[in-house]
């Protein structure tokens, strides 16, 4: 019923809403001068024009721009890229965390995965794999399952290989095969997750 | 025979045999492939072991990392002649001789706790060092290697030459080594085997290999 009200309303003209102390401006008025200035002023709110998963080679990460930079803890749900600088501690641990090529990361970094194409000073733990590109810069301990290095990076440090963690593997054994059938042979299931670190 | 395939492109031995095994293999412009008798009998001593902790001193190589991290050991990585190149900057060899740069330098390259390694790979930076340089940086390797580990150095043993090539060395099994050139260096030291049982005389024993290439690949017993 309301609908159909509506519909019998004639369609009223189009008034725009002024800002406050700026008088309306009739609607027979051609075109002034004076209102489009006012809208122009609310273009402008200041809004990036760069989309940020420009400097994202992924797309899919969230980012820190080369201009950006964080003095103390940041905790990331989700993969991270930074382009800019970071000083203090970077955490991603179930994610892939990516230094820029203008990164400069002065932070001890604990992901799941780390891919270096800029600087980094401080330890990193990268529980999957950690890559350092070409003149990629590290200057840390590094602990980690797998690892890369590039003809051309620079690395000083110490590397420590971790082992895949066999608990959470075996752990999730008996929901794929069950009890019944496991007890037959249960090492051979766990020996490849042992292996498999390079 | 070898010296030309140091310095220039690989050598070929036109016979259309497989090369010889002690022999440099040409592997493509500026690599080949090169058996080491000296790297054989360092990873002989630590053969059986794992979880050590070894420093490399011609910086990280995904060969190297991989290697060791394979046998279960710890690696430290420096890049040492970077290192060098950036503390001596262009007084070159007049700054290896100022104390104060040698201690700068020992702070930024080998700033580890004594007794911290099981083994310590140096290749051939070791005869790029003036002799006030040589002396503290054998003294600080004494240090920071635990005692009865080894130490792997390699010297040319050609007086004639002007400049050598230098390498970076990668494992690719316990006895050959791939090497790919960098360039070429003026070494500062020329050695024979007495001046390096003199160098080394902390040491509980030195073991030389003289290869065909005319270097000497040394194993050093802390």
């Amino acid at each position: 019923m309301w609908n159909k009200r509506r519909e019998e309303e004639p369609p009223k003209p189009f008034k725009p809403l002024a800002p406050q102390g700026v008088s309306p401006i009739p609607a027979s008025a051609p075109a002034p001068v004076a209102y489009s200035s006012v809208e122009v002023k609310k273009e402008i709110t200041p809004v990036s024009s760069t989309p940020m998963a420009r400097v994202d080679p992924d797309g899919r990460a969230n980012s820190i721009g080369k201009s950006v930079k964080v003095v103390g803890q940041i905790y990331s749900k989700e993969d991270l890229f930074v382009d800019g600088t970071v000083e203090g501690t970077l955490e991603a641990s179930e994610h892939k965390l990516t230094i820029g090529p203008h990164g400069t990361i002065q932070a001890s970094i604990k992901a799941r995965e780390v891919l270096v194409l800029g600087t980094i000073q401080g330890n990193v733990e990268a529980f999957d794999r950690l890559e350092i590109r070409k003149d990629a810069k590290l200057l840390g301990d590094i602990r980690t399952a797998r690892i890369v290095i590039e003809d051309g990076a620079y690395f000083k440090g110490s590397i420590d290989i971790i082992k895949p963690e066999p608990v959470k593997a075996a752990s999730k054994l008996p929901a794929i095969a069950p009890a019944a059938a496991a007890p037959a042979n249960p090492a051979p299931a766990a020996a490849p997750v042992a292996e498999n670190r390079r | 025979m070898l010296r030309g395939s140091r310095g220039g492109p690989p050598a070929d031995n036109g016979s259309g045999r497989p090369p010889v095994l002690s022999r440099v293999v040409p592997a493509r412009e500026g690599m080949s492939t090169r058996p080491s008798r000296g790297l054989e009998e360092f990873f002989g001593h630590i053969h059986g072991q794992s979880g050590l902790t070894l420093l490399d001193l011609g910086g990280a190589t995904q060969q190297n990392v991989n290697f060791i991290t394979d046998l279960g050991h710890r690696l430290t990585s420096e890049n040492f002649l970077q290192i060098l190149g950036e503390v001596s900057g262009a007084d070159g060899l007049a700054a290896q001789s100022n104390p104060g740069r040698i201690e700068y330098f020992l702070r930024q390259a080998l700033d580890f706790p004594d007794q911290n390694f099981d083994g310590v790979l140096t290749w051939d930076v070791l005869e790029y060092l003036s002799p006030a340089m040589l002396t503290a940086v054998v003294e600080r390797l004494h240090r920071i290697v635990r005692p009865g580990s080894y130490l792997l150095a390699f010297f040319h043993a050609d007086d004639k030459l002007e400049a050598v090539p230098h390498y970076a060395f990668r494992i690719q099994d316990v006895k050959t080594l791939h090497v790919s050139q960098q360039g070429m260096r003026k070494p500062v030291q020329l050695f024979n085997n007495r001046s390096l049982e003199k160098l080394f005389a902390r040491s509980e024993s030195v073991k030389f290999f003289l290869t065909k290439d005319r270097l000497r690949e040394v194993v050093v017993k802390a």
